[in-house]
């Protein structure tokens, strides 16, 4: 005779069974029972977070550098509200997550009750699916249907809201596999034919570049492998986008650097003049595009992506391969038979040309440390470390895209899709707990890093030796730089004032904190922060109105882009403004 | 100034059956609103008899590109089985129900009913003032004979909205 459990017993169940190692959670009224089956559970740990938007980039960070599944714990109403941009997140980045959330008992459901909101409908739009459990009975199944769904196919959020009283309630647990519904079963491999075409296509291709996604990381570390293997034969070169950093290593003669709006000159040319693109995983967002009309116009355009509704979306593509990254390159290289492909000369020296342009130079400064500088000295001091790397958003993001350097998936945690100020303390927590020892830095502004700043404390409470380098020049740097370039510098409301002395505010939480002022201190204070074992904030002073650079403004062609030193003046007109 | 534009539309029958869920329709309706795309119409019943499965049955119109967005856009949803464009598929048989009520007397309700006879519409309810009529069939057929009433005492229409199916011995 199979036992009966309570909702609250066969959730946590179903999570050993899913081998979850960490629930990122805060408790409430409406999870009280889960969080009393929890008590005393050794076989998995709960984290403690100051608040839900925490939980849900600290479970994104661990599934991201991981490749597991992030699991999150929150109460109804304000719980699962806080939650939504984590959510959000993680559905735009493709990032599997459960989220399980209370809610009030489900006589109360739609009475208004305290802490009740409608999380399966406020969650619909902004998670790949949801589910609200009414009896324990489906508990289980709907759990291991969750875990199934968030993992396979396009990985992304699953929210699982489960009333009180089914979590009191009780329900027989099955002690086998529960039996699955199997109506979720997303296709893997690619259609022969199409498979057939992209080899043709690419043998024959005079000036073909791959443009790489963060497909190519969920995918597993097999496809970056197969990646590497399909360029060796190719040689064609590659870019990537902000989400694919590190499928291809940054050192490799024929590595671009990232694309779109602050991507290098070499990266976006190429795109703009291949004849050629074979985009794996990745799914032409605009930030990646510029002007629609104006990208990529005379290449033939390869697809492969496992989610069908990427295809065609904004650019309309000649060969769409639906299934998953490392399927597709493994049929395309088991294809490939010895073939040759071209003579890429002249191509390449295109490339160099295009290097020539050296997009990702900046000013010297003698009053201050440019920015650029701080990244690069962080990496170069770093790299033996192989450290995990997450930021927050805006211009230290894309100043860490351009100038720290990745040889390999799953080092690379940032907000691409949603763009998330707050993502990267969070973020960086989770992946120091999925990834013990490893030297794990959190490259912040100053502005971002208050957004979840309450999360110092999970560090501190779980002893994580997490690092957090923030690049300080007082200012939303991003949104400084759009008003330069585009409302003639009228910087409204986006000026850091009254920030904390972050020194203090790392002591207060019992890190360690860590100032710098100018070059001359740069290298020692990052070496201090290397050596130190445990919690660190660097507060690095850099120069306070350095732009990022290169950029394709707003509503322009890859073409036009701004370097380094160009100047602009004048304003934008409104159908620039209102395009990106 | 900077203005909106619009793009070429053409409108498509959609037909889905999906798992009869609580939240499915307000999922898929949720979509096309988040999304940006239009609902002509939207009906939704189940069809199997354990209550299990649902088939709805969607009129849009969109640019190409867009409709084929849409389907995609169905497709990804877990609890949608499959979609099928009848517009793309076809060729397919389409109908509508609507209830037409006509208010009059004298010459006006001895038109109303003579042409009601022309377009096989059928008195459901009646008064000595007012005639209620079911008419079946094309949206557009729908539309004429809604339109000609508007002279003779319209007062009130309700609409179905289109269900569709594929011509011949296939099924969808």
């Amino acid at each position: 005779m199979t036992e009966e459990r309570s909702g609250a017993q066969i959730l946590v169940e179903s999570l050993v069974r899913q081998d979850v190692e960490f629930v990122f959670g805060y408790p409430g009224g409406a999870v009280l029972p889960i969080y009393d089956a929890l008590f005393g559970e050794e076989r998995l740990r709960h984290i403690l977070v100051r608040h839900e938007a925490g939980a849900a980039h600290a479970a994104e960070g661990y599934a991201r550098s991981t490749g597991k599944p992030g699991v999150v714990l929150v109460t109804s109403g304000p719980g699962a509200t806080n939650a939504v941009t984590g959510i959000a997140d993680a559905f735009l980045d493709s990032i599997p997550l459960v989220v399980i959330t209370g809610q009030v008992g489900t006589p109360l459901i739609g009475s208004d009750a305290f802490q009740e909101a409608d999380t399966v409908g406020i969650t619909r739009h902004c998670c790949k699916h949801n589910y609200l459990v009414k009896d324990p009975a489906n508990l289980a199944a709907v759990i291991d249907e969750a875990f199934q769904i968030a993992t396979t196919g396009r990985p992304g959020p699953v929210v699982i809201d489960i009333p009180k009283d089914v979590q009191i309630a009780t329900a027989i647990f099955p002690e086998g596999p529960v039996q699955r519904r199997n109506r979720y079963s997303p296709q893997m491999a690619g259609g022969e034919a199409e498979i057939a075409q992209a080899i043709e296509l690419i043998a024959k291709a005079k000036a073909p570049v791959f443009y790489t996604g963060g497909g190519v990381i969920n995918s597993g570390p097999r496809a970056t492998d197969l990646l590497r293997e399909l360029q060796a034969i190719t040689k064609a070169p590659v870019t990537s986008t902000l989400m694919g950093l590190g499928a291809f290593p940054a050192d490799h003669e024929d590595w671009l650097g990232m694309l779109g709006m602050h991507g290098t000159y070499e990266a976006n040319w190429a795109m703009n003049q291949a004849d050629l693109i074979i985009c794996v995983g990745a799914r032409f967002d605009d930030r990646v595009t510029g002007r629609l009309d104006a990208f990529a116009p005379n290449s033939t355009k390869i697809h492969i992506d496992i989610d069908r509704a990427s295809v065609n979306k904004t650019v309309q593509v000649d060969l769409p391969i639906i299934g998953d990254c490392a399927t597709v390159l493994q049929q395309i290289l088991d294809g490939w038979k010895g073939r040759k492909a071209q003579d890429l000369t002249a191509w390449k020296a295109r490339v160099t040309e295009w290097r020539a342009k050296k997009s990702l130079s900046y000013a010297e400064n003698p009053a201050a440390i440019p920015p650029q500088r701080a990244i690069e000295r962080l990496f170069e001091l770093t790299r033996a470390h192989d450290p995990i790397i997450s930021t927050e958003v805006g211009q230290h993001q894309m100043w860490a895209a351009q100038h720290f350097h990745f040889f390999g998936p799953n080092k690379w945690l940032t907000s691409g899709g949603l763009g998330t100020m707050g993502y990267g303390l969070p973020a960086i927590i989770g992946a120091q707990l999925g990834n013990p020892g490893k030297l794990c830095i959190d490259i912040a502004g100053e502005a971002s890093i208050q957004m979840n700043i309450q999360e110092l404390g999970t560090a501190t409470q779980y002893r994580l030796p997490v690092k957090i380098f923030i690049l300080n020049n007082e200012w939303m740097g991003m949104v400084r730089q759009w008003q330069e370039l585009t409302y003639e510098s009228r910087y409204s409301n986006s000026y850091s004032d009254s920030l904390p002395d972050f020194v203090k505010l790392a002591q207060a939480y019992g890190w360690k904190g860590i100032s710098i002022e100018n070059e001359g201190q740069l290298d020692a204070g990052i070496q201090e922060m290397i050596a130190y074992d445990g919690p660190v904030i660097v507060d690095c002073r850099v120069a306070k109105d350095a732009n990022c650079f290169p950029m394709i403004p707003s509503g322009a062609a890859h073409t036009d882009m701004l370097l380094p030193g160009d100047v602009v003046t004048g304003t934008m007109d409104d159908s620039a403004k209102a395009l990106v | 100034m900077t203005k909106i534009e619009q793009e070429a539309t053409e409108r498509h029958v959609l037909m889905l059956t999906v798992d009869n869920e609580a939240g499915i329709l307000a999922k898929i309706a949720g979509l096309f609103t988040a999304r940006g795309y239009n609902i002509d119409s939207l009906t939704v019943s189940e069809i199997t008899g354990d209550h299990q499965v649902s088939r709805i049955t969607i009129v849009t119109h969109g640019p190409p590109a867009v409709i084929d967005q849409i389907r995609a856009q169905l497709e990804r949803l877990i609890p949608v089985h499959k979609v099928v464009d009848l517009t793309e598929q076809g060729p397919y048989v389409e109908r509508e129900l609507a209830l037409i009520k006509v208010v009059g007397k004298g010459e006006a309700r001895v038109e109303a009913l003579r042409l009601a006879e022309v377009f096989r519409a059928r008195p459901v309810d009646t008064t000595t003032e007012s005639f209620v009529f079911e008419l079946t069939g094309t949206p557009e057929k729908i539309d004429s004979f809604v339109a000609l009433m508007g002279d003779l005492g319209l007062v009130e229409t309700a609409r179905t909205g289109v269900v569709g199916m594929i011509r011949g011995k296939a099924s969808t």
